[in-house]
């Protein structure tokens, strides 16, 4: 009987080598533990046997089947490891391949740039205050301190309509006016984005339709240097921690004194490139103190309010940032110039 | 404005680098906006503490080499043997003599006359000279090298004005004055260099050389040298008392009017500084009382009018003329000097004489008194007149001019009888004649220059930095201002008179504003520190309409879109194509432009649809799929003359392949009508509004069938759907389906709620099923999804439309909708038969309210 289980054993490990697949395994699983196997056959006959001979016999056919039991388990994992192998390699993928396009939607580079603007001057205080695009020749000149035919009018060529008095705003500015009106006596820090237009022929630098952000400052200590901090602290977030300032006297009628900043050239470092023109620096913004006039024309007694203001143009800062060369695909809406943003 | 170096130094030291000098000008508010080297050269390398000052500027022209052009003497001029229209120069440099070949036109009639009894000064281009080609148009740089022309050997050249760069004229050589010393580098002579300044609205003051000149001398702390008897004259002649007459009727716009008269002048040519320094500030020598004349309105800012005196005598009957200045009668003719017939304006004002009008007072003479190479004696204008209305008479004429340009900006009325000193001497000097004694001068509204009082404080509270009495007196007196210091117990207070030569300073409180932009731009901006405002911040605001619009913007990106941006002028044609043909127009009128600048676009848009569709226009053929949207005003007009109503829209547009195509198979169904449904559904639940209803409507944008309006509340909010096939036709669409909205952006913000409230995420599982039923085909799909969501209750937490199918089976006018549901409870997990309950209340509800079946 002893004998009789060695020779089983052996005949369901050698079969067991020449297993190779699922079938097969359980064909062989069938053939050496299933009912009808030799080992089965050997339980079924313990009974037969002698008490001396079964518990020798019985403990070793246990054995047997223990080990038989064992070598299929571990043939079932060695098969399903070497399958998994199989796969993982039958799946590589070219991973060089492109990814699925995305139909990403995106901002208008107008407004990324005038949002970082507005979180910017938000940082400091200012908060954004609209008013309309068609305005009165009242708060878009006469207002802002420029009389009928005065000679700074040319520095405005101005879309008139039909309409007696009636133009396209040449600036934000009139929207000073308005806000200082509705905010009196109270102290103001705003900045008024929004789209202008002047009579221009369209160029590469030029265009009809522009946005522009003024800022307007007012309050009891406000002076030149406070609008020097806070125009250089913004050049310094928009264009860069290191960036240089400077502020050239200049000419607005509803600021005075009036100057010009320009931020050191963030594109040659000052040391002069074509987009400064060679001259290092990068004329940004126009600003000053507001001018008497315009103070009491906004309500604030000049004699104990003062303040600031300035004019930007988002379009330029983007032309300057992304080197766009022509003013003209802000309002082209071709996609191949909106998808780059 | 141009201004030569040289001529700037007739007032002042320069004592800076000119580079330098041109970063400062531009600092101080006069905008060098080039330096135009002819023959100066600056030093290279930097400038200023910072580095950078040399590069402020654009600097053009050319630099004479010392040591290769100078000043040489002609002694001979000899016929070239070869060519009849050449010559050859025995010149001298200072170091040998040499044989010089030129064609110069100038030099033609001393050929073959032998040694020349006074050698010609000349300027002289050694072997390897850099000069301008005088043959190339424009400035084109040459190098000089050894050449044989017509068998003759050539290695240097004698100069034209080309070719050193001091104007286009390439006529001639350039004959220097008898004194100029042989050998000494040219640049050293009359080596020059001009700036181009921009001249402000407030700054027309400097729109002369003595203004410049000023700035200069305040800018670098020199004097100003402006020699005593500057402006006097030396009259030999008669008395000028009976020989002219002046009368004004509007001082408010003719303040003052001066006359000088000057006899047996004789015209001709002006001397070579002169015409030298007219081209360099680049205006063209006529002849010596033209050249006056201008160079008078250069030098000094006060534009002068030179009248054939004889002319007027003779107009006058043979009596002394009387000068008449008027406003012109309403289509009183006049033909002026540029040979142009104009209709006058009312406004404007004339200066005539007892037979008519002979100038448009301060912009340009007329063609009748004009002075003529005959003229012997000349009545010499200064005036003053009214800047504004100067600038509108400019404006109506359309017509510009050095003096119109002057008078436009401002020139004070007493720079009227400096000029016409200034003029007769000059004309007395360079043309002979006498000058008749006294001027005829009516001053009948003299300037009030203001007298302004300042405090140092003043100058502080608003500059944020102190400046010291003494500075202040101390810039304010090198720009002319007259300072009187007091002490005020509340500390120094300055008496500021202003100058008689500008008249930018205003009375009062706007005086003490311009005073400080003076102090301050000469103290210097750059020495003011920055702070950081002090003041407490204003009340903090919130803008819920710009905030709720950006999160709108980026609800919309979120969900694949871009955002465009359009011109807000249109034309109304265009604007038409957004309805199908034969579509009744707009109701309401368009804002037209008084001035459009293209014909295409001369109103205020009406529509954001048509400014969308413009964009498909531009790039349908460019990509597969578009998915776009704008923000932005539509202008309505209201009543005549009063501002429009700026409504701001939302316009969607998508049009193409629902999803872009990669290497793998894609879906490229083409959008439709629900896709663009769903970016609307998006950004309503994203804006957190309900309550909305969709009506199918029908209009003229859209397909008849495929048309909704969208309604919040009791409020609509706008059309979508698809584009009619025909308005698709009339912008040149391929065919395909293109989904368009517009939307009033306004209403639907002012709708948003401020919050919203979450619901608790259900803590029990949901039991899903399906449930389908067959209604007829006019059941709105949204009409059962809401009898479900009644009929369920609370317990049907989701309906979603997944499936409408349609067959023969069904019968015609039936439709097969299915829905899946998900029941739910917050506090336990639903049985069978609480399912069960609520799906017969909903069935039963369906059937009763739309006759729908269950389909098994
Ligand atoms: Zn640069």
């Amino acid at each position: 009987m002893l004998t009789q289980l060695e020779q089983i054993e052996k005949a369901a490990l050698d079969a067991l080598k020449n297993v190779q697949d699922e079938a097969s395994l359980e064909q062989w699983r069938i053939a050496h533990l299933g009912r009808s196997a030799p080992l089965m056959q050997v339980f079924d006959q313990l009974g037969k046997l002698s008490k001396e001979e079964r518990p020798l016999i019985g403990r070793r056919a246990n054995e047997v089947k223990r080990g038989l039991d064992n070598a299929l388990a571990e043939q079932s994992e060695a098969m399903r490891q070497a399958a998994l192998a199989r796969t993982l390699t039958a799946e590589r993928l070219d991973v060089t391949l492109p990814g699925r396009p995305i139909g990403r939607g995106r901002l208008h580079p107008s407004t990324q740039i005038l949002r970082q603007i507005y979180r910017i001057f938000a940082d400091m205080g200012f908060q954004i205050y609209r008013s309309r695009e068609v305005e009165s020749d009242e708060y878009n000149f006469e207002m802002l301190n420029i009389p009928a035919h005065h000679p700074a009018r040319d520095m405005w060529d101005t879309f008139h309509t039909t309409a007696p008095g009636v133009l396209l705003r040449t600036h934000t500015s009139p929207g000073q006016i308005h806000v200082m009106r509705e905010y009196y006596p109270q102290p103001i820090r705003v900045i008024l984005p929004g789209m202008c237009f002047r009579y221009e022929q369209i160029s590469a630098r030029k265009e009809t339709q522009f946005n522009q952000v003024e800022g307007l400052a007012v309050g009891h200590h406000i002076t030149f240097g406070d609008l020097k901090g806070t125009l250089s602290d913004f050049a310094r977030r928009m264009f860069g921690e290191q960036v240089r300032t400077r502020f050239r006297t200049s000419y607005f009628p509803f600021t005075e004194p009036s100057a010009e900043m320009d931020v050191e050239c963030f594109l040659c470092g000052g040391k002069g490139c074509g987009v400064c023109s060679g001259t290092g620096w990068l004329e940004i913004l126009g600003c000053g103190m507001v001018h008497p006039t315009v103070l009491r024309n906004g309500g604030y007694d000049p004699l104990k309010f003062s303040g600031f203001a300035f004019g930007m143009g988002p379009e330029r800062i983007a032309m300057l940032r992304y080197k766009i060369e022509d003013i003209r695909y802000f309002w082209a809406n071709d996609v191949r110039f909106l998808e780059q943003f | 404005m141009k201004v030569p170096i040289s001529w700037l130094r007739d007032f002042v030291d320069i004592t800076l680098p000119l580079d330098e000098l041109a970063h400062r000008l531009t600092m101080a508010g006069l905008e060098v906006e080039e330096m135009t080297l002819v023959g100066l050269s600056i030093p290279s390398g930097p400038l200023g503490a910072d580095g950078r000052g040399s590069l402020d500027t654009k600097i053009s022209g050319l630099s004479w080499e010392a040591d290769k052009i100078v000043v040489a003497a002609v002694s001979e001029v000899m016929p070239h043997p070869n060519a009849d229209r050449l010559v050859l120069c025995k010149l001298y440099d200072g170091e040998r003599e040499h044989i010089v070949l030129t064609g110069a036109p100038n030099l033609q009639h001393l050929k073959g006359t032998g040694p020349l009894p006074q050698p010609l000064k000349v300027p002289y281009a050694r072997l390897g000279a850099r000069i301008y080609d005088g043959h190339q148009p424009g400035q084109v740089l040459t190098t000089l090298k050894p050449a044989k022309i017509r068998g003759i050997e050539s290695y240097s050249m004698i100069c034209s004005e080309k070719e050193l760069g001091i104007s286009e004229e390439h006529d001639g050589i350039i004959i220097l004055d008898d004194e100029a010393p042989v050998g000494l580098p040219l640049a050293d002579y009359i080596g020059d260099a001009v700036f181009d300044i921009a001249i402000l609205p407030s700054t027309a003051r400097t729109a002369s050389i003595l203004g410049v000149a000023r700035e200069v001398a305040a800018i670098t702390g020199q004097p100003l040298r402006l020699m005593p008897g500057f402006f006097s004259y030396s009259a030999e002649g008669p008395s000028i008392e009976g020989k002219a007459s002046i009368q004004i009727t509007t001082p408010e716009l003719n303040p003052r009017f001066v006359l000088g008269l000057i006899q047996d002048l004789k015209i001709g040519p002006s001397p070579y500084w002169m015409q030298r320094r007219l081209k360099l500030a680049g205006m063209r020598p006529i002849n010596n009382l033209v050249d006056i004349t201008n160079y008078v309105m250069l030098e000094i800012g006060q534009p002068l009018h030179a009248f054939d005196y004889d002319v007027l005598v003779q107009r006058a009957g043979g009596k002394a003329p009387t000068i008449i200045t008027r406003t012109a009668e309403a289509g009183e003719r006049l033909t002026t000097l540029d040979g142009v017939e104009r209709t006058l304006n009312d406004f404007s004002v004339l200066v005539c004489d007892t037979a008519g009008a002979l100038s448009i007072a301060g912009v340009m003479g007329g063609a009748e008194s004009e002075v003529s190479d005959q003229t012997r004696n000349i009545l010499l204008e200064g005036a003053a007149w009214n800047y504004i209305n100067t600038r509108r008479t400019m404006g109506a004429q359309k017509l510009q001019s050095e003096a119109a340009y002057r008078f436009s900006r401002g020139v004070h009325p007493a720079m009227a009888e400096r000029g016409v000193r200034r003029g007769l001497e000059l004309m007395r000097l360079l043309g002979g004649g006498a000058i008749c004694q006294g001027l005829v001068d009516h001053y009948p509204l003299p300037a009030s220059d203001p007298k302004i009082t300042l405090t140092p404080a003043e100058v502080e509270r608003l500059l944020g930095v102190p400046v010291p009495v003494e500075q202040i007196v101390k810039i304010l007196e090198s720009l002319e201002f007259a300072c009187q210091v007091t002490q005020t117990p509340e500390g120094a207070s300055i008496l500021v008179q202003t100058p008689d030569h500008r008249l930018d300073i205003g009375n009062d409180l706007i005086g003490k504003a311009d005073l400080i932009e003076e102090i301050a731009r000469i103290y210097g901006y750059d020495r003011i520190p920055e702070t950081r405002m002090a003041d407490a911040l204003p009340p903090q605001r919130n803008n819920p309409s710009l905030e709720r619009e950006e999160r709108v913007r980026d609800l919309l990106v979120e969900m694949g879109l871009t955002e465009i941006v359009s011109y807000r002028l249109t034309h109304p044609d265009r604007e038409a194509r957004r309805v199908a043909p034969g579509t009744p127009p707009e109701d309401k009128p368009y804002l037209y432009l008084a001035n459009p600048m293209a014909s295409d676009r001369n109103v205020l848009r009406h529509s954001l649809l048509s400014s969308v569709l413009e964009a498909v226009e531009r790039n349908i053929r460019l990509r597969p799929r578009l998915a776009l949207f704008e923000i932005g005003p539509v202008f309505m007009s209201s009543e005549e003359g009063t501002l429009p109503d700026e409504m701001q829209r939302l316009a969607i547009v998508m049009t193409g392949e629902r999803d872009l195509a990669g290497w793998q198979k894609a879906d490229t169904e083409p959008m439709d009508f629900y896709d663009l449904k769903g970016v609307l559904e998006g950004l309503l639940s994203g804006m957190h509004l309900s309550a909305l209803r969709i009506e199918a409507v029908e209009h003229p944008s859209f397909h008849p069938g495929k048309c909704a309006r969208l309604w919040i509340g009791g409020q609509p909010l706008g059309v979508f759907g698809e584009l009619h096939p025909l308005v698709s036709e009339r912008y040149d669409f391929p065919a395909g389906a293109v989904l368009a909205a517009e939307l009033d952006l306004t209403s639907l913000l002012a709708l948003a709620p401020e919050r919203y409230e979450m619901s608790s995420v259900p803590a029990f599982p949901p039991v899903l099923e399906d449930l389908a039923v067959v209604v007829d085909e006019i059941v709105p799909a949204d009409r059962v999804a809401e009898l479900i969501r009644q009929a369920g209750g609370r317990t049907v937490t989701e309906v979603r439309l997944f499936d409408v199918y349609r067959s023969e089976q069904l019968g015609t006018e039936k439709k097969s909708l299915a829905y899946s549901l998900a029941y739910q409870a917050p506090d336990r997990t639903l049985t069978d038969k609480d399912v069960a309950q609520v799906r017969q209340k909903i069935i039963r509800r369906l059937e009763q309210e739309t006759g729908a079946k269950l389909r098994s």
